[in-house]
């Protein structure tokens, strides 16, 4: 089933004559509307009369995190706030998040490239849908929502946690979809076979799995444990949140929606442009948002673009499993992690070493997150007490910085490993790529 | 009548007390007395030596997190009551003790004490004829 079988289906010369339609007029209104880009664009000389084919796109100006960082909250708008409609926001890393607006149209756009994945997996208006990602600022609960309700389904807005509460009405209701990150759902396949409901009397038949990377083994796994097949549903807030891309029948990669969401795939450290088919860091540009346009936007995601006609009969490219990052963010619980983010917080606090070692691992299906520290000499004392309570002042910081709470080790002074060089911070013993 | 005692941080690693033990028997440094206080995580090991400053040398220079502590250690008979009539004075005063540990050697019992407030604490004991012990003679048992 398709959702939009012109678009899905189109020709590659035809979608090659639609992205270089809406590349211009999308380039024409950022650089119209924000002074950002306006400025980025003057800085390399060029205006929107450079661009006259998708083609051009390699002239653009790249847009990065830090750039979002540094026009905090609304400096990438580029549509006046009475046409801004609702705001998202993921986590920062210095306590500010990534803010995001939409227009009504952009919030229409989302709500169709949404439906186009669930269409995708096999979900119809007679389907019922459990959305377990979280609601609010994060985009993955709303997303999944209004794409649902745009296909004509039933929608539970249960949201994330109250796990018992979760399996009652999954199955009361008669949930057939299950929309949450692949770690809750194995979470929840566990609670289900310790309840006392036999999985039997559960109707689910497809999972809709996101907001963090995970494997072909966990998908055999989920599969196995809640009786369903299970898609992945690809995005990122800065670019819209979910539906950015998603799986088909074949679950033979991500089809991105390239009407709305051009992609690239550039070598990261020289950000030339790779031959195809080949590795390097996925790069988009939103082609009808207007709310907040993002020109060649760095995802730092390494991963591959297959443009062969898949088998379901979709011509849009296809993106490959996510084989790592970039940069050194890390995904735990569904946050964003910057080891940047411990860092600050430890410089900020006199009773510490500046030096950290972060552990992630995944343990019963929940990540795990240990940040190791080092006292000042001064600071070893001989109470049991006072030394519970740095680990607690420096943990409680760091929720408040991180958004999530790791467990604090206090380790004996100088055991954490100096180098010479880049130090190493992060040991992730979970195998997501 | 203050003595001193160190304060070693040791992460629960199989072999740190045995290396802390080597380190200072190496540096002929004789150890009185020493408890342990653990959580998951970690262990203080709080212990009274020949030697309080020799100790810390040796220990940093090994990269330990060594911290030195205030405390007094009073002496009383091995006999069944005497350290309750102790500690009844030490309460009586309002004072708390943050944590003791003990030994004993035949006939009298000799235990450390680290009380919220150390001068009140050997006031009152000394005024209701408590016998403390030296410093200089609690390094030498």
């Amino acid at each position: 089933m398709m959702w939009n079988e012109m678009i899905e289906t189109m020709s590659r010369a035809d979608m090659h004559k639609l992205q270089s339609h809406r590349l211009k007029r999308v380039v024409e209104h950022a650089y119209h509307n924000s002074t950002f880009y306006r400025r980025k664009m003057q800085e390399m000389d060029i205006t929107p009369d450079d661009i006259q084919s998708i083609d051009d796109i390699v002239k653009l100006p790249f847009t990065v995190k830090q750039d979002l960082r540094d026009n905090y909250p609304f400096g990438l708008m580029a549509s006046p706030m009475s046409e801004i409609v609702r705001l998202h926001a993921s986590s920062g890393t210095t306590g500010k998040p990534i803010v995001v607006g939409y227009t009504r149209k952009d919030l229409s756009m989302w709500s169709e490239v949404v439906a186009r994945c669930l269409c995708a997996y096999g979900a119809t208006k007679n389907d019922i849908a459990q959305i377990s990602y979280g609601y609010g600022l994060f985009t993955g609960g709303l997303g999944a929502h209004s794409g649902m309700e745009a296909l004509g389904g039933t929608v539970i807005p249960i949201s994330s946690g109250n796990t018992e509460k979760q399996i009652q009405l999954m199955h009361d209701f008669g949930a057939n979809i299950l929309c949450c990150t692949p770690s809750y759902a194995l979470y929840l396949a566990e609670t289900i076979h310790a309840s006392d409901i036999p999985l039997e009397e559960f109707k689910l038949r497809i999972g809709v799995f996101g907001a963090e990377p995970w494997t072909e083994n966990m998908r055999k796994e989920l599969e196995e444990k809640l009786n369903i097949k299970a898609y992945d549903i690809y995005g990122l807030t800065e670019i819209c949140g979910p539906g950015v891309g998603g799986e088909c029948e074949c679950q033979n990669g991500t089809h991105l929606w390239e009407d709305h969401f051009f992609p690239e795939i550039v070598d990261p450290v020289t950000l030339q442009p790779v031959a195809p088919g080949e590795q390097g860091e996925l790069v988009f540009t939103t082609l009808t948002k207007e709310g907040m346009p993002m020109l060649r936007y760095r995802t730092r995601d390494l991963t591959s673009l297959n443009y062969e006609k898949c088998a379901c009969g979709r011509t849009t490219v296809r993106m490959g499993r996510i084989l790592g990052r970039s940069d050194d963010m890390l995904i735990i619980r569904g946050v964003n992690v910057f080891p940047s983010q411990v860092e600050s917080v430890i410089l900020e606090l006199p009773e510490f070493e500046p030096h950290y070692f972060i552990v992630v691992d995944r343990v019963n299906n929940t990540d795990t997150f240990q940040v190791q520290v080092e006292l000042r000499p001064e600071f070893y004392s001989d109470g049991m007490n006072k030394m519970l309570a740095l680990k607690k002042k420096i943990a409680a910081r760091m929720q408040s910085v991180i958004g999530i709470q790791p467990d604090i080790k206090i380790v004996e002074p100088r055991s954490i490993e100096r180098s010479m060089g880049k130090a190493k911070h992060v040991q992730d013993n979970r195998k997501l790529y | 009548m203050i003595a001193k005692q160190l304060s070693i941080f040791l992460e629960n690693k199989k072999g740190r007390f045995t290396e802390v033990a080597r380190i200072l028997g190496d540096a002929g440094i004789n150890m009185t007395a020493f408890t342990v206080s653990e959580n998951s995580d970690f262990g203080i090991l709080r212990l009274i030596v020949s030697d309080t400053e020799e100790a810390i040398r040796v220990l940093r220079d090994k990269l330990y997190g060594v911290s030195v502590t205030d405390v007094v250690c009073l002496r009383c008979p091995n006999v069944a009551g005497s350290l309750a009539k102790a500690m009844e004075i030490i309460t009586a005063n309002g004072i708390f003790v943050e944590y003791m540990y003990a030994f004993s050697e035949g006939e009298t019992a000799n235990v450390v004490i680290r009380p919220d407030n150390l001068e009140k604490c050997i006031q009152v004991l000394q005024d209701n004829k408590v016998e403390l012990l030296g410093a200089s003679d609690l390094y030498k048992l």
